[in-house]
């Protein structure tokens, strides 16, 4: 019953149509076809995203939200509408709540700097969960040193699964703010944050959700999850690098003080005063990544014109498919089996370690990530040094998957 | 040639040939068997190597015998071009001089680098390491061991140095 309903709704999707618009995947590395498996890392990016780039440093750029001549009221055009179309995309209730930042690393930083310092106290308690990328751990922990507060970390288990009674009961009278993943990077674990956000809210604790694996492959919405803080960034979601959203509750970035000081974050300065700008302009000091913004905006048009749920169900039939091909491997453990996943599989071979595997799939053409992830944490949960991961993305194909497990069956039979 | 990467159907040979440079036999066979592999006690120095980038560690010990180094032996988690590097250079050290040893560093050092450096007969086994240098990504891997061992012979104290990395 599930291989026919499988190839029903694979099928619905044209996966050649929407590799056709990524230029990059028609590229060849070391004399193969490239099989790009690294999209937790970085994703590619589609021609939309790359023209809407290139069009504005080829008609439009000047410098934003000064000049009266016309390429600057153009830029700031493109610079605000991308803004307006990110609204859109997270549901967001106004402009007034999406802050472009460089990156979720920066919007980590932002919250962690200008809205948990003021207000942390020692003995106050920060809580996350052991599966968090390093973004996510250690803004917190310069914070703690800063403040007094304390890191508390909620713990997962064996498949990688954050259990929801272990975080609560972690929730004390102390614990100010909650921080976790949408999605594990190194695991794929697909937490389950609706239920944390709502146990977090009715104890009156701010949250922020890391949502950098989770944005380009299932829908967010910040109103409707109910989360104080959404961060991501756009090189994961098919747009440039250095460029992402910290999406916060206005109520909550009105009260906080801007994060860097400089141009445009300000109304007026004189040496006696300094009057700041209103929201978003208070969080985005100096000139912005304005080009990024721009690819970000058309990165937001490219999967809303996807069929988004067809485009899940192509991502959920490769994890499948790529979860049994790896699993017939001998020698071969996944790491991470929640019982939700996002598009990711970390995966070690006994006797192979990744780094080696790396180079040997990489001589295929096949690019996946291998190392701690920038988990460390997770690598020594699992007592492992590193692991493999390849991570999927809308353009990715079965045969592709066939491909990385025939890569890995070599490497294993290399090193026997 | 091992037969797993011969069997490749349609794979380029260029990149075959390089790969099959990259795990020859020797690296294969001290990946598996790593010699001069753990503990040493009392040791003269004990230094940690630690590459940041990819996860790998190893921990040098050895005994020194006025300025020879008598006895070497290492541990830890790494690849396989990192393991077979430390039980290479274990088995080419051993019974050399501090100087004598840093001048075998600077010639595996040019050895993974250069693609000049001269004829690598002199440096018996080691020279099975000549594959890495056509993989920039790799090269760190090979030489972890190696600054390791060059901070372990150029202090006086190396057990108060802190861990060595391969990120300057």
């Amino acid at each position: 019953m599930k291989n026919i309903a499988l190839a029903e709704r694979t099928a619905a999707f044209d996966v050649n149509a929407v590799r056709r618009q990524f230029p990059i995947l028609a590229r060849m590395v070391r004399g193969k076809p490239l099989a790009y498996l690294d999209n937790g890392a970085s994703a590619q990016r589609p021609a939309a995203v790359i023209d809407a780039v290139d069009d504005y440093e080829r008609h439009h750029h000047a410098n934003i939200h000064r000049g009266v001549h016309t390429l600057s009221q153009e830029a700031t055009a493109l610079y605000e509408n991308a803004r307006d179309r990110l609204v859109e995309f997270i549901n967001a209730r106004s402009r007034h709540e999406v802050i472009f930042v460089r990156g979720t690393t920066e919007a980590v930083n932002l919250v962690a700097q200008s809205y948990a310092r003021p207000i942390l106290e020692p003995g106050d308690e920060i809580l996350i969960t052991h599966l968090e990328h390093h973004a996510n751990i250690v803004p917190w922990q310069v914070v703690c040193e800063q403040t007094g507060a304390k890191l508390v970390v909620a713990p997962i288990d064996s498949r990688g699964e954050v259990h929801v009674d272990a975080v609560v009961s972690l929730m004390g009278p102390r614990t100010r703010l909650f921080a976790c993943a949408h999605v594990s990077n190194a695991l794929g674990t697909v937490l389950p944050i609706r239920r944390l956000i709502g146990a977090a809210k009715a104890r009156s604790i701010v949250t922020l959700i890391d949502g950098a694996q989770a944005v380009a492959h299932m829908p967010v919405d910040v109103q409707d999850l109910g989360c104080d803080f959404y961060a991501f960034s756009g090189h994961k979601m098919y747009g440039p690098t250095g460029i992402g959203v910290l999406y916060g509750r206005e109520q909550l970035l009105e009260r906080m003080p801007p994060w860097q000081t400089g141009g445009e974050m300000i109304l007026a300065v004189t040496f006696a005063k300094t009057t700041y700008n209103g929201l978003p302009n208070k969080f985005e000091a100096g000139t912005p990544n304005i080009s990024g913004a721009i690819g970000l905006g058309a990165a937001v048009g490219f999967l809303q014109g996807l069929d988004r749920g067809a485009a899940e169900r192509h991502e959920s039939a490769l994890l499948d498919y790529a979860t049994a091909a790896l699993g017939k491997i001998p020698e071969t453990r996944i790491v991470g089996t929640a019982a939700d996943k996002a598009s990711l599989v970390s995966f070690v071979v006994a006797g192979v370690h990744p780094h080696d595997l790396g180079t040997i799939l990489d001589e295929d053409g096949i690019a996946v990530r291998t190392g701690h992830h920038c988990a460390m944490p997770v690598m020594e949960f699992f007592k492992l040094p590193a692991t493999a991961r390849a991570s999927f993305a809308i353009y990715n194909t079965f045969e592709e998957i066939d491909r990385l497990a025939a890569g890995v069956e070599r490497a294993r039979r290399l090193f026997a | 040639m091992p037969p797993a990467l011969n069997a490749r159907a349609g794979c380029s040979l260029k990149f075959a040939m390089e790969l099959n440079e990259l795990y020859r036999d020797v690296i294969l066979d001290h990946n598996r068997r790593p010699r001069n592999f753990g503990g040493l006690e009392p040791a003269d120095a004990s230094v940690e190597g630690f590459n940041p980038m990819c996860g790998d560690r190893l921990t040098l010990r050895l005994k020194l015998d006025d300025d020879k180094i008598s006895d070497i032996r290492f541990e830890g988690q790494g690849c396989a071009i990192s393991t077979a590097s430390a039980s290479l250079m274990t088995e080419a050290v051993k019974g050399r001089t501090r100087a004598d040893a840093l001048r075998l560093f600077d010639r595996v050092h040019r050895l993974l680098t250069d693609d000049a450096a001269p004829p690598a007969e002199e440096l018996g086994k080691l020279a099975a390491l000549s594959g890495v240098r056509e993989f920039p990504a790799r090269v760190k891997c090979a030489s972890l061991c190696w600054h390791t061992l060059s901070a372990a012979l150029r202090t006086t104290h190396p057990q108060a140095l802190p861990a060595v990395t391969t990120e300057e």
